[in-house]
């Protein structure tokens, strides 16, 4: 019953989901089940809020190292359930969007989430630096053949690339490095993605089949062997 | 007026307190950091919220309702129950934490990776590798002879690229001879692939960057106008 229930629905499912594909009627099956999908994900999600206060309540009353950041957090966390399931401060009531700017929802949105979003993506460009110093070590050649790649693209992108390169005739024109950039994306670099991208599809193909037959039974858990 | 110049100014003191980072792990850092898990957190909740159980589920099935030229309320569409089904599988999954019957999130578990697979084995199977193989296997020279150098050199690269790549995926065969050779030329065009990727990244990362010192400057101190 815990086993082979689950292997069976699995199986089903998927077997559903293939066959549906040949009958007209039966196409958007997929599609509709995307549905459920979004539905399921929404208590995977209750999970998910339910385990993060348990995590920093637990830190908060046993006094752990830096439970004022929890503190922090759970505040964070209740302000905008509280903002956003109420719609507090939303100009056309519970009807309007719960990202209208009015809204208090909206206001922490645009003015704290946004800016820390794109502040900690950015922050990564240091980090980077720091990587390119690695990377670009063209300590052989499959290294060396990277660094050049990466640096036309680079180089492509900006106004200096364009300014480096721009004194070629037009005879030349296809090795100024804008162009040269757009020719390692349209060939090279295509080349190599669609071999990564064949690769991963019949990766996904095999293990696709692999979960809807039973031999891959780790979503399981322990008990699944 | 008074509240777009304080949103400014928490966004600024957030944007500061994330690149302090950079300089080591402080106070200050942990207390923007905390802040960005419990509002991305609630964001995500209310937002999945809103536009799952509500927007998708209640309204799926429980359809809202008009008032009609002769004053009968009327629904502006038909009932979908079969919602329910993703509603229960949902609360199945939240018995995960019910110990003694914890196993019946498994059926739940169960539909989404059956569903998943039989999904992506078609649709993988169809856009990574069949379209990506079909748009390979193309004329080097033009449907008439009549391509450019400049494509044909380009469809030659896409061609040996593509083939080469997926020898050096091809781990069944000893990588010695001439195999050995193609998955090393493979290599090559993996790493330029690479390189673009890289190339690309570091620039989305700069103008993150980039924007974030223009918000400091021009929104927050004025500097830039």
């Amino acid at each position: 019953m815990k086993r082979q229930v689950p292997l069976l629905i699995t199986f089903f499912v998927g077997t559903l989901l293939i066959v549906s594909i040949f009958s007209p009627a039966t196409e958007n099956l997929g599609e509709e089940f995307s549905v459920f999908f979004d539905v399921i994900a929404v208590f995977a999600f209750f999970l998910g809020g339910g385990n993060l206060l348990r995590v920093h309540l637990t830190k908060i009353s046993r006094k752990r190292e830096d439970w004022v950041y929890s503190v922090v957090t759970l505040v964070g966390f209740i302000v905008m359930l509280w903002a956003g399931l109420f719609k507090i401060g939303n100009e056309g009531g519970i009807a309007a969007s719960v990202t209208e700017e009015s809204s208090l929802f909206g206001m922490v949105f645009y003015s704290v989430l946004i800016p820390l979003q794109s502040t900690m993506y950015s922050l990564l460009a240091f980090f980077i630096a720091s990587a390119s110093y690695r990377a670009f070590r063209a300590k052989n050649r499959e290294a060396t053949i990277l660094l050049v790649a990466a640096f036309i693209i680079l180089l492509g992108r900006t106004a200096f690339g364009t300014m480096l390169t721009s004194w070629m005739p037009p005879s030349l024109s296809l090795a100024e490095i804008p162009n040269l950039a757009i020719w390692i994306m349209n060939s090279p670099n295509l080349a190599g993605q669609r071999a990564i991208m064949i690769g991963i599809g019949l990766g996904v193909v095999s293990m696709s089949l692999r979960i809807i037959l039973g031999v891959e039974r780790t979503y399981l858990g322990d008990d699944g062997k | 007026m008074f509240w777009e110049h304080f949103a400014v100014w928490v966004a600024a003191f957030l944007t500061l307190g994330i690149y302090s980072f950079l300089y080591k792990d402080n106070p200050w850092y942990k207390l923007c950091e905390s802040i960005f898990v419990g509002i991305s957190a609630g964001y995500w909740f209310v937002t999945l919220f809103w536009d799952n159980i509500y927007g998708k589920f209640w309204v799926g099935v429980f359809p809202p309702t008009h008032v009609n030229e002769l004053g009968e309320s009327v629904r502006t569409a038909q009932p979908d129950y079969w919602l329910l089904v993703g509603a229960v599988l949902g609360l199945l999954m939240l018995l995960r934490l019910v110990p003694k019957i914890g196993w019946l999130s498994r059926w739940s578990l169960a539909f989404i990776v059956g569903a998943t697979a039989g999904f992506y084995l078609i649709n993988y199977f169809s856009s990574n590798v069949m379209r990506q193989v079909q748009d390979t296997i193309m004329p080097l020279f033009g449907s008439g002879f009549d391509a450019s150098a400049y494509v044909i050199i380009g469809n030659i690269v896409v061609a040996v690229g593509t083939f080469t790549g997926l020898i050096y995926f091809f781990f069944s065969k000893e990588h010695r001879g001439a195999f050995g050779f193609s998955a090393k030329v493979g290599i090559f065009f993996l790493m330029v692939t690479f390189g673009a990727s890289f190339g690309y990244t570091v620039m989305s990362r700069m103008s993150l960057l980039i924007g974030r010192i223009d918000f400091l400057l021009s929104d927050w101190l004025g500097l830039i106008r």
